[in-house]
């Protein structure tokens, strides 16, 4: 996984609660064996007028030409909710994200997200209303610094709470397995003492 | 200190709890799928790492899957790759898996609990977010992202910040004709689709308990819709006579040592939740979503919300573009919704006690020689193997194919449409299954989510029917 230190980047306004995984990538578009591929269909169904994909709605504000190499997606409550499929981070990650700031993440999607180093932040509703009305005046660019968990722009600046470990993995960039691989004797220990039902 | 069934099951799979890092679970039974285990199959190769445990593992074949041919070819070519894929990996290491054709073969959350492979007092994930469906039997169950399967896969642990807890707790008997289904949906629509989101939620009240197991398991399948964790129903006797005997299960001595081990789990008397929401069963009423989240949820026998009536600037929104989407007018009553097409099936309504209800129904409304309605496309996919035979050697399946119903191979078909059970766009479906979001079912299709009982109905009258009216 890739280091994430500091980042800064577009911000492109999703002004939408309840983004379910479904939405963000379409079951029809799950059917891959490799981890690559998913990004040119992220949100397929509100990208796209038509059902392959190839005319671009222009009302929906991903196509708008000034959110062209955004990396910041600023959205509303739940964003997440529903399927577990990993397949949503990827796609967000591929399409060119690093973080996504909402009022609240779908516990499952949350831990995917850190899982593969995209930086999901939540703020409170206000700060969240306060960054779509700045994203109506004019372009917005924020930047995160993970060290110091603080967002600034605009003239601006917003902090966030993130979980120590997340944070850690998410700076040092570990392989999560690896790191609890180098733990086996703790978890055999705590198979000895199972019952045999278990 | 009097502790809640979730903190017990939390304590006995604690691993390890260390001063800066997420705390390490262990994980009893790892359930996995064609779809979400692929990539975590390919990291571990790359890392040239084992399956730790490959026989707490089991394998099915069900998303992707054709209901009208057990070829894997009859799947479509990605979905063909797909299923080779799993082949291949399973036998690489050592995972048993239950492919098409194969007696256990079935939905992952209807085959596990039939299998006897959910057991309480075990920690149960599943690369699918409806893996809450094993918390029935008291077990800690949830669904699991690809990084997850591949971490436990290497491990057989995984990482997890501790949830809040909350209580549901629904007294009384509900009243004729209420369904596990109807249950799950009042209490979804008075939480709202993110009302548990950070929380384990434990259902009980005398309602909860009198409910068998494949009605708890309704009820804790849908427990992601309201955003939890994962749901729970303390195990009792009702668990272990469902349990004992099953194929996987326990026997003999460890049998009997299992049930004593079980019999207390359950919340100690005075433990505090985080939050606790009460509800009279006799107050629920036969459910039905108008919208496209499973929280706008309304009674049959009411009529279509309209935006003014929520006061939340978010849920009034989120009404006038849910009303939009599924082409209603609020104030229509929902018994003049017609329906084009019916899906009855799914992980949360294909167990056999669900085909009976449905079959039932059947009779009652086509007892005079009534058919589906001409209008209406109807298919009835039973959730494993199993249930189809039992429900082929109960009669079932001839009721529903008089009634002109197709009547298909197991699988998760038409509840996420990945196979070509699709909706059309503008379909509008009455189905048994859980998500009702945007094209979940097919793109520009619409969805409301009921029970067995009234998708039967409704799929012979061509729209919804008030059962007890």
């Amino acid at each position: 996984m890739e280091k994430f230190i500091k980042h800064e980047g577009l911000v492109v306004p999703l002004d939408a609660s309840n983004v379910d995984t479904d939405q963000i990538i379409p079951k029809q578009f799950l059917q891959k064996t490799e981890r690559v591929g998913f990004g040119k269909h992220l949100f397929h169904d509100w990208r796209y007028l038509d059902a392959s994909g190839n005319e671009s709605d222009p009302e929906f504000i991903l196509n708008a030409p000034q959110y062209q190499g955004a990396s910041i997606l600023l959205t509303r409550e739940n964003f997440g909710c529903g399927s577990s499929r990993e397949h949503a981070p990827w796609a967000l990650e591929e399409y060119g994200f690093k973080v996504i700031i909402a009022p609240s993440f779908a516990d499952i999607f949350y831990g995917n997200c850190i899982n593969i180093g995209l930086l999901p932040i939540k703020l409170t509703e206000n700060e969240i209303n306060e960054l779509f009305a700045d994203t109506d005046q004019s372009q917005l660019n924020l930047t995160i610094d993970l060290a110091n968990n603080k967002i600034t722009g605009n003239n601006k600046s917003y902090t966030f709470t993130l979980d120590k470990f997340h944070k850690y993995c998410l700076e040092e960039g570990i392989d999560s397995v690896g790191w609890t691989l180098n733990k086996l004797d703790t978890i055999k220990a705590f198979e000895e003492k199972m019952p045999r039902w278990q | 200190m009097a502790t809640t069934l979730y903190e017990k099951l939390w304590q006995q799979h604690l691993v390890e709890e260390k001063a800066g890092e997420t705390p390490l679970l262990y994980v009893d039974r790892h359930l996995i799928h064609e779809v979400t285990s692929p990539q975590a199959f390919a990291n571990l190769k790359f890392h040239n790492r084992p399956v730790r445990h490959p026989e707490r593992t089991i394998a099915t074949m069900d998303h992707n899957i054709s209901t009208r041919s057990i070829e894997i070819d009859a799947a479509g070519e990605g979905a063909a790759n797909q299923l080779r894929t799993l082949e291949k990996n399973c036998k690489e290491f050592g995972i048993e898996l239950f492919g098409m054709g194969h007696k256990n073969q079935g939905i992952v959350h209807v085959m596990g609990p039939e299998l006897g492979l959910t057991l309480p007092g075990t920690i149960i994930v599943c690369g699918d977010s409806h893996t809450a469906t094993h918390g029935a039997f008291g077990a800690l169950a949830f669904g699991i992202g690809t990084s997850e399967v591949e971490h436990v896969f290497a491990t057989q642990t995984l990482r997890q910040t501790k949830a809040k807890t909350m209580k549901i707790e629904v007294n009384g008997s509900v009243g004729e004709g209420i369904s596990a289904k109807d249950i799950i949906l009042a209490i979804i629509g008075k939480t709202g689709s993110a009302g548990a989101t950070g929380y384990v939620v434990e259902y009980c009240g005398s309602a909860i308990e009198a409910l068998t197991m494949e009605e708890r398991m309704t009820v804790c399948n849908m427990s992601i819709e309201f955003g939890a964790k994962a749901g729970l129903i303390a195990p009792d006797q009702t668990t272990f006579d469902y349990l004992e005997g099953k194929e996987y299960a326990p026997k003999g001595d460890i049998w009997q040592q299992a049930v004593n081990d079980w019999s207390a789990l359950k919340t100690d008397e005075g433990a505090q939740f985080d939050t606790v929401l009460t509800l009279k069963a006799e107050d629920i009423k036969a459910q039905i979503t108008w919208g496209t989240t499973p929280g706008q949820v309304t009674a049959v026998n009411g009529v279509v919300p309209s935006p003014e009536d929520f006061t939340d600037p978010v849920e009034k929104d989120s009404c006038t573009a849910a009303l939009a989407y599924m082409d209603l007018k609020a104030g229509t009553k929902i018994t003049d919704i017609s329906i084009n097409k019916v899906f009855i099936g799914s992980c949360t309504n294909s167990r056999i006690e669900d085909l009976r209800a449905a079959a039932s129904t059947v009779k009652r409304f086509t007892a005079n020689g009534e058919k589906v309605s001409a209008t209406v496309d109807a298919i009835v996919v039973p959730g494993s193997y199993r249930v189809k035979e039992q429900a082929e050697a109960e009669g079932l399946s001839q009721i529903f194919i008089d009634a002109g119903f197709e009547w298909r191979l197991p699988g998760c078909s038409m509840c996420l449409g990945m196979n070509d059970d699709v909706l059309e766009e503008g379909d509008r479906c009455a189905s048994t299954s859980n998500r009702n979001f945007e094209g979940r079912q097919g793109r520009g299709s619409r969805t409301h989510l009921v029970s067995p009982e009234l998708a039967a109905a409704s799929a012979i009258a061509g729209h919804f029917v008030d059962l007890n009216a």
